[in-house]
This record gives C-alpha cells, sequence and structure tokens, in this order.
C-alpha cells in the first residue's frame, strides 16, 4: 500500500510538472487551419493537349462543375487559321464550409495545327508573366493582397492512340517541366483493354526517363506514417501516368447513378477503380497532394524563375554603362528601385570585401618585414 | 484496256438484289420458251471461270498517324496477317522522321478464287511536330502508279495483263476526337481525294458513345462538304437509280466507326472477335457495336469492283488526259519528268499520238 501512495504522488508531482511545462503551442495546427478555412485556398490548374482528348470533361469531372457550357467547337476552316490561346475560367467552389478558388487555365489550339512548331511558347510565356507578375508584387510595396495567379499544376493530356510520347509530348513537357508541376495523364482510356493501358503506362514511363523530363514527384512519405498510407502512396506512384476517363453525364449502373459512359457493350463507370485512375488522379489533386503541388511551385520553380531573373538583371547592368539600357524581361517603374537596391548591396559587400582584402595584404606585408 | 470483269451481276445475286434476267428476248416471246434460248447467260459462267484462273488484284493504301490502328484493322479485314507489321521481322513501334511508303503483297484465296492483296503503308504520316507538306510523297506514288500503267498502255509490245499497281483505294483513318475534322485531314482529303477514291474511317471508335459517334459524323459530313472535299463513293458516277439508292445509304452512315482486334473471346458461347475490357466486350463483327462489318462489306463483298472500276474508268483516265495534254502542249511527245530511269521513250509514244 505503501508503494501506491509513493507511486500515486510520484505520479501527480509528475502531472503537475508536466502542467507546468506544459506551453500550449500545440494547438498551432488548429489555428492555422480554423484561419485557412476562414481566408479560403486558391488553385490554379492548366489542361494542355490537343483538341478532342477530353480535357473539359475531365475537368468538369474533377470539380464537379460545368465550366464549359457555352463552348462553341470551331470547325476545320477556323481552326487552319488558329493559333493557340490562353483562356482562363474562374469558379468559387465551397464544401464543408471550405473556400476554394480553382482557376483553369486552358490551351485551345494546342498541336491542333498542321505545322505545330514551338506551339508551346504562348504556353510558357504565360507561365512567365505569372512569375513575372508576381516577383513584381513581391517586392512592391502594397503586399498585402497579392494575387497569386502562378500555375500550380498543369496536366498533360498524352492520346492513348499512339505508342507512346510523340515528338510534340516530348518537346512540350521539356520546355515546361522546369517552369510548373506536369502532371501527364493518359487520356480517354476506354479505348484501352487493361493490357494495353498498361503496356502503355511502362512505354510512356520509359520514355519520360530516357528523354529526361522531370514530371512532378510526389513527397517521399514519412517514415512514421502507417503502413496503409505508404501502402496507397506507393501504389500512387506505380501507378503513373494515371489512365484517366472523364464524364458529364450520369447513368444508372448496378443500382446506382454513377457519373459514367453509356455503350452497347457495357458502362463505364468514372469513379471506379477498376475501370480508371481517375479517383486516384483526384484524390492526388486535391485530397492529398494540392498543398505539395502549391509548395513546389512556390520554393522550386518560382525560386528558380527569381534568381534566374535577377542573375539576368545584375549581369546586363554590369556589362552595359548606359543608365537608359532597358531592363531585361521587367519593364516597369518599381524594378529599377529593387535593383539600385540590390547594386548598392553588392558595391557595400565589394567594398568591404576589398577592405579585407588591402588589411590582410598589409598584415601579411608587415610579417614579412 | 485492262482486264477488269464486272462481277456486279454475281455480287448483287449474293446480296439477293432483284436483277431483270439477261435475256430480254425470252419475255418478248411469250409462248416460245425454249424456241429462242441463246445462251447469253453462260457467257457469265465463262467470265467467273476466267477471272478465278486469272484471279483479281487489289490495291489498298492505309494513311493516319501513328497508333490509330491501321495494321489491326487491315488484318482483321482480310482475316490474315497482312500488314507490314506482321510481316516485318523484329518490327519496332518507333515514329520515323520521314514519310515513306511502304507496301506489302500477299495472296489470298477464298473459295477457289485468288487475290493478290497489296497494302501500301504510310508510316510518319502526321506524326511530326511540323506536318507541312506530309501528303506530298503520297500524291507523288499514287501518280507514279499511274504513269507506269499508262507507260505500259502506250507501249508497242505492252503485255496482256498490264500488271495494276494504282491505288484503288485509299483508307484515311480519323482519330476519334469527337470536334471536326483537323486542319491535316482537310489538307490530305482535299489534294489526295482528286485522284484516288478515299474512304474515311474514325478509328478506334470504342471510345465514342453512340450519340457522340452521330454528332462526329455529322460534323464530319458538314466539314466535307464545306471544304468540297468528294470521297467514295463519289455522287457523280453513280451509274443508276439502282446505285444511287445503295450509295445513298453508305453515304448516310460514312465516316464508319471501326474498332479492329485480332483476338477471339468467348461471348454467349460463340467465339467472337473482339476487345475484352473490365466493362465489357466490344464484339468487332456486331453491327451494333461498331461498324466494321459495314465497311467490310464495302470494301470487299460489295464495292471491290467498283472500287477498281472508279480507279480505272475515273481517277486514271483523269490522270492520262492530263498528261497527254500536257505533253500536247509541251511539243514533247510523252516523256514524263517523273521517269526514273530517265529515258525517253519517244518513239513508242508518238507513235501512240
Amino acid at each position: 500500500r505503501l508503494r501506491n501512495v509513493r507511486g500515486k504522488v510520484r505520479f501527480m508531482r509528475y502531472i503537475y510538472s508536466v502542467d507546468k511545462q506544459y506551453v500550449g503551442f500545440a494547438t498551432l495546427p488548429n489555428q492555422v487551419h480554423r484561419k485557412s478555412v476562414k481566408k479560403g485556398f486558391d488553385f490554379t490548374l492548366m489542361v494542355a493537349g490537343e483538341s478532342g482528348l477530353g480535357k473539359s470533361t475531365l475537368v468538369n469531372s474533377l470539380f464537379l462543375t460545368d465550366l464549359y457550357k457555352d463552348r462553341k467547337l470551331l470547325n476545320a476552316e477556323e481552326r487552319i487559321n488558329q493559333t493557340v490561346e490562353i483562356t482562363k475560367h474562374t469558379v468559387d467552389i465551397e464544401e464543408k464550409g471550405v473556400k476554394l478558388k480553382l482557376t483553369i487555365v486552358d490551351t485551345p489550339g494546342f498541336g491542333d495545327a498542321v505545322n505545330n512548331n514551338e506551339c508551346w511558347k504562348p504556353i510558357t510565356d504565360y507561365i512567365d508573366q505569372q512569375f513575372e507578375q508576381y516577383f513584381r508584387d513581391e517586392s512592391g510595396l502594397n503586399r498585402k493582397n497579392i494575387l497569386d495567379n502562378r500555375v500550380h499544376c498543369c496536366l498533360y493530356f498524352i492520346p492513348p492512340f499512339g505508342h507512346g510520347l510523340r515528338p510534340v509530348d516530348v518537346e512540350f513537357m521539356k520546355a515546361l517541366h522546369e517552369k510548373v508541376n506536369i502532371v501527364p495523364l493518359i487520356s480517354k482510356a476506354d479505348c484501352l483493354t487493361p493490357n494495353e493501358v498498361k503496356k502503355l503506362k511502362d512505354r510512356v514511363r520509359d520514355e519520360i526517363e530516357h528523354f529526361g523530363i522531370k514530371v512532378y514527384q510526389f513527397p517521399e512519405c514519412d517514415s512514421d506514417e502507417e503502413e496503409e498510407f505508404k501502402q496507397m502512396d506507393k501504389e500512387l506512384k506505380e501507378c503513373t501516368p494515371f489512365a484517366v476517363i472523364g464524364s458529364n453525364t450520369v447513368v444508372e449502373a448496378r443500382g446506382q447513378r454513377v457519373r459514367g459512359r453509356l455503350y452497347p457493350w457495357g458502362i463505364v463507370e468514372v469513379e471506379n477503380q477498376s475501370h480508371c485512375d481517375f479517383v486516384k488522379l483526384r484524390n492526388m489533386l486535391i485530397r492529398s497532394h494540392m498543398h505539395d503541388l502549391k509548395d513546389v511551385t512556390c520554393d522550386v520553380h518560382y525560386e528558380n524563375y527569381r534568381a534566374h531573373c535577377i542573375q539576368e538583371m545584375t549581369s546586363k547592368l554590369a556589362q552595359d554603362n548606359r543608365t537608359d539600357s532597358p531592363l531585361p524581361i521587367l519593364p516597369l517603374p518599381t524594378p529599377d528601385v529593387e535593383t539600385e537596391r540590390l547594386i548598392k548591396m553588392k558595391d557595400e559587400e565589394l567594398k568591404r570585401m576589398q577592405e579585407m582584402l588591402e588589411k590582410m595584404q598589409q598584415q601579411m606585408h608587415e610579417k614579412d618585414q | 484496256m485492262g482486264l477488269s470483269f464486272s462481277l456486279s451481276a454475281d455480287t448483287a445475286q449474293e446480296q439477293g438484289l432483284d436483277l431483270e434476267p439477261p435475256v430480254r428476248m425470252e419475255e418478248e416471246m411469250e409462248g416460245r420458251d425454249l424456241f429462242g434460248y441463246v445462251g447469253i447467260e453462260a457467257v457469265l459462267d465463262q467470265m467467273r471461270r476466267k477471272t478465278m484462273k486469272a484471279g483479281f488484284e487489289f490495291n489498298i493504301m492505309v494513311v493516319g498517324q501513328s497508333g490509330l490502328g491501321k495494321s489491326t484493322l487491315v488484318n482483321t479485314l482480310f482475316k490474315s496477317k497482312v500488314s507490314r507489321k506482321s510481316c516485318t521481322p523484329n518490327y519496332e513501334e518507333k515514329i520515323s522522321k520521314t514519310v515513306h511508303l511502304q507496301s506489302v503483297s500477299h495472296i489470298i484465296e477464298e473459295k477457289g478464287v485468288k487475290m493478290k492483296l497489296t497494302v501500301i503503308d504510310t508510316p510518319g504520316f502526321g506524326d511530326q511536330i511540323n506536318n507541312e507538306n506530309c501528303w506530298e510523297p503520297i500524291v507523288k506514288y499514287v501518280n507514279e502508279q499511274y504513269e507506269k500503267y499508262l507507260k505500259e498502255e502506250l507501249n508497242v509490245n505492252r503485255k496482256r495483263r498490264i500488271p495494276d499497281t494504282r491505288v484503288h483505294c485509299c483508307v484515311y483513318f480519323l482519330p476519334a476526337t469527337g470536334h471536326w475534322l483537323r486542319p491535316i485531314d482537310v489538307e490530305f482529303m482535299r489534294r489526295l481525294g482528286k485522284i484516288v477514291s478515299i474512304v474515311p474511317v474514325i478509328a478506334k471508335a470504342d471510345t465514342l458513345t453512340l450519340e457522340e459517334r452521330l454528332e462526329f459524323k455529322q460534323r464530319i459530313r458538314q466539314d466535307l462538304q464545306a471544304n468540297g472535299i468528294r470521297v467514295y463513293p463519289q455522287k457523280e458516277y453513280d451509274e443508276d437509280a439502282e446505285d444511287r439508292i445503295l450509295n445513298d445509304k453508305i453515304r448516310e452512315n460514312i465516316p464508319f466507326a471501326v474498332v479492329g482486334t485480332d483476338k477471339e473471346h468467348q461471348v454467349n458461347g460463340n467465339k467472337v472477335l473482339g476487345r475484352k475490357t473490365k466493362w465489357g466486350i466490344i464484339e468487332v463483327e456486331n453491327v451494333a457495336h461498331c461498324e466494321f462489318a459495314l465497311l467490310r462489306d464495302l470494301l470487299i463483298r460489295s464495292h471491290l469492283q467498283d472500287l477498281k472500276d472508279v480507279t480505272h474508268n475515273i481517277h486514271y483516265e483523269t490522270y492520262r488526259v492530263k498528261r497527254l495534254n500536257e505533253s500536247n502542249a509541251n511539243g514533247l511527245a510523252l516523256s514524263p519528268l517523273t521517269l526514273e530511269n530517265g529515258t525517253l521513250e519517244k518513239s513508242d509514244a508518238e507513235s501512240h499520238l
């Protein structure tokens, strides 16, 4: 009985001491969560690929919207002279109190012409423009209401009709893989048997590696995650590129109403995991990796752009002696302030280093004597 | 000029179409049944026997981007491995950098009838980033075959049966996008439609639902009309009302939405050609699923001879007239610029002009 009492006292003393040390910042994640819910999220998704690969249908299926209601398809004559355009649709989605401002950037005209040389240039230009805009805003004076229009993810649609990547696919992805997170998809996968899907996926994965294309990589699981989560993550990674099917219509299958496509030989259910990888894509894009996509965009792609930009500016100014030389890329007034500040910083650093060098030289000289 | 026997009577019989009896004389002379029997209908039998001995030639060209199922479809059509893919050892599916044409010939036989089938493939068409003028090698090839035939025809000592390498039919594969014709499709068909019979098909059509298929076909037909593209069977070449009715029905359905395969599966106790997916089996020869059977009937069972006739009587004649006019205008006797060996067979041609 004595032992019990001593044990109890020790236990009470322990609790009391822990209590004293309990600061309470473990609630921070909850606070962040609450603030984010109030503020809402934004996400910019780009879809790229030739006409007729089901891009609009997939976007509608992913976000359960009808973004392309008023779209008119161009006929061949109109398309002969069409150039690649960039169009934006923004929609606000709310689910269980969480708001998402979703922007879809579409690229009509990509790959549709007879001569598609550099048809990706308007797209790379657009992405660079968004980075430039953000760079300017970030360096500006009013930073409270920065609009983040940077493209967080680019879904690239590979046609299922081929035997792997085509020249235009390779060139497009190589032009963009260092500017945006590329997630390649095999579109309209309902024209492939399970064997054909597997063959095509293997082929595409091999070619992506062969050509050195850096597609979006899922982050590694933390070692302390549950086994189930690790298993799911492994399955997800082995399944890429995802073979997807989209649908704007609801059909009746196995007694339920589901999103699907009705054929004379059967019904394809978009959300049936044995039919296609739509659910995996949706889970990855929205439920598990949306935040990581944004992080990689900010931490990697944008930083690369910014570093490259600054480097170009300072090197150009070092070469040019004229004061009215046009700055590469950024033509607006604020960059002058920014670059002047940078130059001043560099000048001061140089001066400091020179002074140090002189001092060292003097010391050595004195030593010698 | 060449041997092209018309077997339309034979095929019509197969189809169960009513044909007027070949001998009108019997009808007019009522009551005298056996008196006027000349036996002209026996000529049909003779023709049939001769052509069976001689065999047929059929040259089919397949054009379309890599991966649209051209080789599979040709194999399925002729129920044998006749495509370039099946005949090349160590075949590797790589996109070639230029458009070059390859032809593979086979002799296939059915019920005593022999056919020399040549499949001309066009790898590299439409696969590059810049596809400008990718149709030129194909136009050149078609014209070269006409030129070869023309030269042989104008020869003094010409062969009894001129070897026919002319393209009788060009099957053009459209990807099942569901939207409209793409610029490359329009450019190709506009140019080739003038010199060869084009049969456009929607490839890998198992990705379109029935409504999407109908809408797509309608839009394609509109596009074809708007661009002045004439595909087979051309309206102008319908010979009589009967043909027109038959061909109108076909014209309402082109382009055919096809699916091809060489694998068989069990469906309701029968072995059928089909594609097995997780949601069902697509039966290639089932008209409710896809229009492969209609295409096969058009190309082989009902219009094969017609395709050859149209090629010979219309496309080839157009080419011939153009060449003869050209040479007349130039004052030169037929000296084609595309002759490979460069020799001018002036004397031969002059004697025939």
